[in-house]
């Protein structure tokens, strides 16, 4: 199976495309009057729920403490981190094609350092919605943030908040590690 | 339910009856005394213990009698859910007082805020309940109504014409082809102004078949059968091989109009009407109907639009039997027969002939070769009436004292209600044998088995509803409850496990697996297919406009506000309509509106809907409105003001939410 890391590596560019279908990461807000959990979906280019309405629910929420309304349409990240992802693909299918070991490091690496660089904008705009809050919120505590948790569960006033990757984001995560092991592949049937 | 009819005999049988059981080798059927240790057992109240959070296996549906609603209970833990307004006005859900559901209530009399239901009844599909609908009829002014159960809302209501005393309905057959509407009073026909003694002459009885749409529910009176004036009480349908008749039982076949307790009791035997409904298709496909006038109304609630219409219809089919061979026959039974019940199978017709201590079952394969064999003993007004010893498949024997109603496990027993001796019945089909007996406290009158007028029961459980409680409950002055008592029926014997009160007088019950409702529920309706005429889709279209004296408020709601919750500019003499649109889309979220002095209900808005109160103000002032259903947090701040200036006053129209909105 001479052409295995070629083929890791297209695959690496189709798992990403995945993060069109499925959500990269979820929160989910859990309390006694929400028996089945509010949940949060965020999208590479938008941001759902478990329902249509999972949004305004949680905007609801979110406003008895003086939270911002969260609007996809205020997020330029939802407009221009899907052509990274769609560029990304593309490279990977390129590179795949051309078949150097190098290409697939250099991949590999710009992909871990995109990710990196991702969670941190989701831990900005987390910051950002839990800090920024209207002074003439009905419910002040004072001092409390309600940021939600980069990843893991966290109790914010009635509710556990739990943050963890979605389908879409261990799929993306899968294709960077597809993508070292296409690298490592090629190097150990080249030496 | 013809309990007042028994009232008079209540003392009598209540000390007589245990003379009479004994007989049966039995002394448990007069015991008027509580039965506290055997219920008290623990094992007993296990298996009616449904632990908080968790659900009960079945859903029943109770009829609420003479308040006219349905209620919802689960069984076997005997809680009340819900009660859905049918037939009465219901101020707690704004039922008959909003201007949405306001055309619900129209009949060719008028608006009637009341009506007494007896006889709820599922949907079926190939003779198993499906979940779909719930009907129910109007007895005092004849209707059917249909309930959806995907939202336990009263969705439609057809009035019936050519009844009075809408009874023996609204019985469905195995796929809810139709649902019945058999007249209990005669009326005269066409209804005119006749002195009562020519009651034999001028009076008629209807046998209307409504035809329920299988997609959508539907309703449209297909036809009504036109017969002599005899009383006609019950009814159920045929299945299996009787599948295509319907069977309806009567009383007062000696057509009698006045003190009925005496002389419509003389005929040793009354009739049991079997309809052959699938030759009265024929008949109306041939064009052998008598195309009829008649005024009755048709109320339709339409899901999108949120509003319901009346309209009034004009004519209806009427089919003569001796124009129609084979339409009907007439089976004899004994003594006044009330329910009239078939089995499982299909095979058994049971009358219940409530003055009698016997039981008396036809055989659907033995009725139909006595009209093979022409086995007349007469004919009634193009009615053969079919010789009895010809149709009867057996008789049990001194079961009880006054049998109401029959139904079945599905597992090759019957169980009878018999209203004077207070007691339930278990015996078996084929060999008419007595398998057990249990009392009920007291004066049972319907008897309900999941699915146990069905072609297949879940047999697992038997609600007995009784009309007298006297010393069972807690006194609450003169009037009384109801009650309800729950016997589990899967072994031998019945064990009495639970007894639990009831709203209004519930006459029948159907109950059903949960597992066939809970997929259907919807949780809230989807604000983007509001077609109300009057919606506001958002906060940004909240507003108030003037036509003349007539102010519209588009109003809408989230937690916590009205928006608008500042109205200014309104004048007495006005007739301001607040059109509240309820954008919440979670589950139980619903918001109410009430504002002061409004003579009607409160609006109680579920999610995505539109709901409509008028409100005309008599004085000057300032007048506050709120939120009625405790929403959320901040509930207690969801309130606005509504300023009313003097008629010829100045003051603009303006309306306002937050201090950045606009003047």
């Amino acid at each position: 199976m001479k052409r295995l890391p070629q083929v890791l590596m297209a695959a690496s560019g189709l798992l990403l495309l995945t993060l069109f279908v499925w959500p990269m990461w979820s929160i989910t807000l859990l309390a006694p009057q929400y028996p089945q959990g509010v949940k949060m979906f965020i999208y590479i280019n938008k941001i759902g729920g478990d329902t249509p309405n999972s949004l305004q629910n949680i905007n609801i929420l979110n406003h008895y403490v003086g939270m911002e309304l969260i609007k996809p349409e205020s997020i330029p990240e939802l407009t221009y981190f899907p052509y990274i992802v769609v560029g990304m693909a593309v490279l990977a299918f390129v590179f795949a094609f051309i078949g150097n070991k190098k290409l697939f490091l250099l991949w590999a690496l710009l992909m871990t350092l995109l990710a990196l660089v991702g969670i941190y904008d989701f831990y900005l705009w987390e910051y950002h919605y839990g800090h920024n809050l209207d002074p003439h919120a009905p419910i002040q505590i004072p001092g409390a943030s309600y940021q939600p948790p980069l990843l893991g569960t966290k109790v914010i006033l009635n509710f556990t908040a739990i943050s963890l990757p979605a389908v879409g984001g261990y799929l993306a995560g899968a294709a960077i590690l597809l993508s070292y092991l296409a690298w490592w592949l090629k190097k150990k049937v080249k030496g | 339910m013809k309990n007042l009819f028994f009232k008079g005999f209540l003392l009598l049988p209540l000390f007589a009856v245990g003379l009479f059981l004994t007989g049966c080798g039995n002394s448990q059927g007069g015991d008027s005394g509580k039965t506290t240790g055997g219920a008290l057992a623990s094992n007993v109240a296990e298996q009616v213990y449904v632990a908080p959070g968790e659900y009960d296996e079945f859903y029943a549906f109770f009829s609420g009698g003479f308040s006219g609603q349905v209620t919802v209970h689960g069984l076997p833990s005997g809680r009340l859910f819900k009660t859905i307004p049918v037939f009465s006005v219901d101020a707690e859900k704004a039922y008959g007082f909003n201007e949405e559901t306001k055309p619900m209530l129209m009949t060719s009399h008028g608006f009637i805020p009341w009506d007494d239901s007896h006889h709820p009844e599922l949907s079926q599909t190939n003779g198993e309940t499906d979940g779909r609908w719930l009907f129910i009829n109007a007895n005092n002014t004849p209707r059917v109504a249909r309930i959806d159960l995907s939202e336990f809302e009263t969705v439609e209501i057809i009035e019936i014409p050519n009844s009075g005393g809408n009874h023996s309905s609204p019985f469905t057959t195995m796929n809810t082809e139709y649902v019945v509407a058999g007249t209990r009073f005669g009326v005269p026909y066409p209804q005119q102004d006749v002195a009562i003694n020519e009651y034999a002459d001028k009076f008629k009885a209807t046998l209307s078949f409504i035809k329920v749409d299988p997609e959508t529910g539907k309703m449209s009176i297909a036809f009504q059968v036109l017969l002599p004036a005899f009383d006609f009480d019950l009814a159920h349908s045929g299945k299996g091989d009787s599948h295509g008749w319907m069977f309806f039982s009567s009383y007062n076949t000696e057509e009698k109009h006045t003190l009925l307790e005496v002389e419509a009791s003389q005929n040793d035997k009354d009739y049991i009407a079997a309809i052959n409904w699938k030759k009265a298709e024929e008949y109306v496909k041939q064009g052998k109907f008598h195309e009829v006038s008649a005024r009755y109304a048709h109320n339709f609630y339409d899901e999108e639009t949120q509003q319901a219409t009346s309209e009034m219809l004009n004519t209806v089919k009427v089919l003569i039997p001796e124009e129609c061979p084979g339409l009907v026959y007439f089976l004899p039974t004994p003594k006044s027969p009330h329910g009239v019940d078939v089995d499982p199978t299909g095979e058994y017709i049971v009358g219940n002939g409530k003055l009698s201590a016997n039981l008396t079952v036809h055989s659907f394969s033995k009725m139909l070769k006595a009209i093979e064999n022409k086995a007349f003993e007469t004919t009634i007004d193009g009615v053969p009436v079919l010789k009895f010893e010809e149709v009867v498949a057996g008789t049990v024997k001194d079961a009880g004292l006054g049998p109401l109603h029959t139904e079945f496990d599905g597992k090759g027993y019957a169980y009878t209600s018999f209203f004077i001796s207070s007691e339930v019945v278990k015996w078996k089909l084929g060999t008419w044998e007595v398998a057990d007996r249990a009392p009920t406290y007291y004066s049972i009158g319907h008897l309900m088995i999941p699915g146990g007028d069905s072609h297949k029961p879940q047999g697992k459980y038997l609600v007995a509803m009784n009309k007298i409680t006297k010393d069972r409950y807690l006194p609450t002055g003169p009037e009384l409850c109801h009650s309800a008592q729950l016997y589990d029926i899967s072994g031998d014997k019945m064990k009495l496990l639970l007894d639990f009160p009831t709203m209004g007088e519930p006459h029948y019950a159907q109950g059903i697996s949960a597992d066939r409702i809970i997929p259907r529920q919807k949780k809230f309706y989807k604000l983007e297919e509001n077609k109300h005429p009057h919606r506001t889709m958002g906060e940004k279209d909240a507003r108030v406009e003037r036509n003349g004296k007539e102010v519209h408020v588009y109003m809408t709601t989230i937690r916590s506000h009205f928006a608008p919750d500042n109205i200014e500019g309104i004048k007495v003499g006005d007739k301001v309509y607040f059109h509240v649109t309820n954008l919440e889309q979670d589950w139980d979220v619903p918001h109410g509106f009430a504002i002061l002095g409004a003579r009607t209900s409160e609006l109680l808005v579920m999610p995505g809907q539109t709901e409509t109160l008028v409100w005309e103000p008599k004085a000057e002032g300032v007048y506050p409105f709120y939120c009625t259903d405790f929403c959320s947090a901040l509930h207690q701040e969801m309130q606005g003001y509504v300023r009313v200036s003097g008629s010829n006053a100045n003051t603009p129209l303006k309306w306002s939410l937050g201090s950045n909105e606009e003047e």
